[in-house]
């Protein structure tokens, strides 16, 4: 007797071997050894570029095990991601040491907030950044920051029934209120610049050709990592019941399941996922700011999710690559109109293909076997 | 304190047999939405291994007080206990569920987008654990357990097709059989035979007495045949209460209940119908 979500498609397996190949193979090979100028010769800017997509990804698969595989829509998501972002930013600013603007041991925003005289006894550091000087501290901080907070509002809100749109609503103001507290400059997050200017990782100089390289094939063996995780969870009894919630919680409660504690693990996991997304982000990208935790970023990962398709585990890998890459090149060439762009995308999936890119191939074979019966039909009777 | 009541009550109803408990009781169970009586001063025992029918027209509180058995409801006041020990009335719906109290919908309602196997490993007894569900491979009695089932309400040879696709009475039967894989003390059945053609109106009826005995079984039910061919004692509801109980017989010659189901006689009878 098998669990079903063992079967799964030839395009899923397609693409997750060839995001494999390309990201942990052929694209750091043609980084480090195509000379420059080469056809072939992938950039270190296109690495980070990827790398940053290979994190987006990460979140959207975050998202579709909350949404795509129990039903639960969290448009906060990017909260999650945000504060992982932040704990890896903390020590990465820490790790700047002397080499900032004003030669100081303390980061720069807060000798410009003038902290050496809010905490003159730890010389101007906050007393809950100053863990954060260790490495394996903040690694560690990356995973139980969000799945404290993902607990404390789970437990909550599951507990007291909230479900559908409801949830979502009390998730978007939960990360709506994260990000004005963030922008606060007394908060000690660095306000509305938030973290930037780091300089190194583990000893490492950030903008070095070969730590460019370490940290894309970081995102990209997340990424297959996270894919692995969710595949083996939708093929577990407790991927079944995570289904069963999905399509009717009610009928799981009468089964003799306590969803709330199903729905909690799945949130709380989610929330660690997209937090260690986060981690990696950062250092890619150099930067990690309250924007980054704005109600929009989640509504738009949603997207790539709904994009993609949240039937499947490949669907928003797809969508977030995809959607992704697009921006990049409508907000190089029409930057103004990024926003209907996608909303269009958004409403054009939902109503023509409403299982996402994903599920094309599927839709597709549908539609062959109706114009077939169509045209049976038509056909004078002999 | 419940121990104590559910023996007196057993004692009064039925003195010879005092030792054996009830598997259900309920008393004085009311239940009102905004104003509307839906269940009032509702009294009633269940023997252990009993098949008993219950019927009673329309909005008599047939399925309201599955509810309340079942904990989807709470009473406004009553007494609703299992096996002389579990106030099932401070419990929730899983809680309930664990303690051995199965309930088949009056719809359907199997998960369509899982397959038939798949639904009956989702009901088949065992732990509900999160760890359980998560590390702990099918045990080798749930596998037989499962597998009866599916021989049972003989879909062996479907039981990798989603639910979805199942017929009506299919999706039924698919039911019957999660409520055969969890194994339960107490079988609630709304309107098994709802929908089903007069054959597997009847195969699901013989099933149903093949459980009585080995499970208490409460069956709701409509189709006045479906109910003579299983029925052992069938208890009216009217109003949310009791109107009475006896064979199939007494109860389908009591003049009341004629009343009930066929309108009121040419005398309106003063308060109402009393019992």
């Amino acid at each position: 007797m098998n669990l079903a979500g063992k079967s799964y498609g030839r395009l899923e397996a397609m693409v997750m071997a060839s995001c494999a190949l390309l990201g942990l193979v052929i694209m750091p090979v043609c980084n480090a050894f195509v000379p420059e100028g080469h056809l072939l010769h992938v950039s270190g800017f296109a690495l980070g570029v990827y790398g940053k997509y290979c994190c987006f990804a990460v979140l959207a698969l975050s998202i579709n095990l909350l949404w795509g595989s129990t039903g639960v829509l969290c448009l906060g998501q990017c909260l999650f991601f945000a504060l992982g972002g932040y704990a890896m930013g903390m020590h990465l600013m820490l790790m700047i040491g002397k080499l900032g603007q004003y030669k100081a041991d303390i980061p720069d925003f807060m000798v410009f907030l003038e902290f050496p005289a809010r905490y003159p006894e730890t010389g101007g550091l906050p007393p809950h950044w100053i863990p954060f000087r260790s490495f394996p501290f903040a690694l560690f901080a990356v995973t139980w920051v969000p799945a404290l907070v993902a607990l404390a509002f789970g437990y909550f809100a599951f507990r007291s029934r909230i479900r559908g749109v409801y949830f979502s609503i009390l998730s978007q103001a939960l990360t709506y209120a994260a990000t004005l507290l963030f922008f606060r400059n007394d908060f000690t997050f660095g306000g509305n610049n938030g973290l930037t200017d780091f300089k190194t990782i583990l000893g490492h100089d950030l903008n070095a050709p070969g730590t460019r390289r370490m940290l894309f094939i970081v995102s990209v063996l997340l990424l297959l990592g996270v894919y692995g995780l969710c595949r083996w969870l939708a093929s577990t009894r407790f991927g079944l019941v995570q289904r069963a919630i999905r399509d009717s919680e009610n009928r799981v409660l009468f089964c003799g399941y306590s969803t709330v504690h199903y729905k909690l693990l799945v949130f709380v996991l989610s929330a660690v996922i997209a937090g260690v997304a986060g981690a990696v982000y950062v250092p890619l990208v150099g930067i990690i700011n309250p924007s980054e935790m704005a109600p929009d970023k989640s509504l738009e990962a949603v997207v790539w999710c709904s994009v993609g398709g949240r039937q499947s585990l490949v669907g928003p890998v797809l969508g977030a690559i995809g959607v992704n890459a697009l921006k990049s090149y409508a907000t190089h060439s029409y930057a103004e109109q990024w926003p209907y762009i996608l909303g269009v995308l958004f409403i054009g999936a939902t109503l023509f293909v409403p299982k996402g890119i994903a599920g094309i191939p599927e839709q597709l074979k549908q539609w062959r076997a109706r114009r077939a019966l169509k045209l049976a039909n038509s056909l004078p009777r002999t | 304190m419940a121990g104590s009541s559910c023996v007196e009550a057993r004692q009064f109803i039925a003195p010879d047999m005092s030792a054996k408990p009830f598997m259900l009781l309920l008393e004085d169970v009311n239940k009102s939405f905004e104003g509307f009586h839906a269940i009032s001063n509702l009294t009633l025992y269940l023997d252990e291994g009993e098949l008993r029918v219950i019927i009673g027209p329309n909005g008599a509180g047939k399925s309201t007080m599955l509810d309340l058995i079942t904990g989807r409801t709470r009473p406004d006041s009553g007494k609703i206990e299992l096996g002389c020990s579990s106030d099932l009335t401070r419990m929730n719906e899983h809680e309930i569920n664990r303690l051995g109290v199965a309930r088949k919908f009056q719809t359907p309602s199997v998960f369509v987008d899982h397959t038939v196997l798949e639904n009956l490993l989702l009901a088949v007894e065992g732990s509900r654990s999160v760890w359980h569900a998560l590390f702990r491979p099918l045990q080798r009695g749930q596998k037989t357990r499962v597998e009866e089932a599916l021989e049972t309400i003989g879909l062996k040879d479907r039981s990798h097709e989603k639910a979805g696709l199942l017929s009506h009475g299919e999706k039924q039967w698919l039911e019957i059989g999660m409520l055969l894989a969890q194994n339960p003390k107490l079988l609630l059945v709304d309107e098994p035979a709802a929908g089903m053609s007069d054959e597997e109106t009847h195969r699901t009826g013989e099933l149903l007495i093949s459980l009585a005995g080995k499970h208490t079984v409460v069956v709701i039910e409509h189709d006045m045949n479906f109910v003579r061919q299983i029925a052992r004692k069938v208890t009216v509801l009217h109003q949310g209460t009791v109107l009475c109980e006896g064979s199939v017989d007494q109860v389908q010659n009591d003049e009341r209940v004629r009343e009930v189901y066929l309108g009121r006689k040419k005398r309106p009878a003063v308060g109402g119908v009393k019992c």
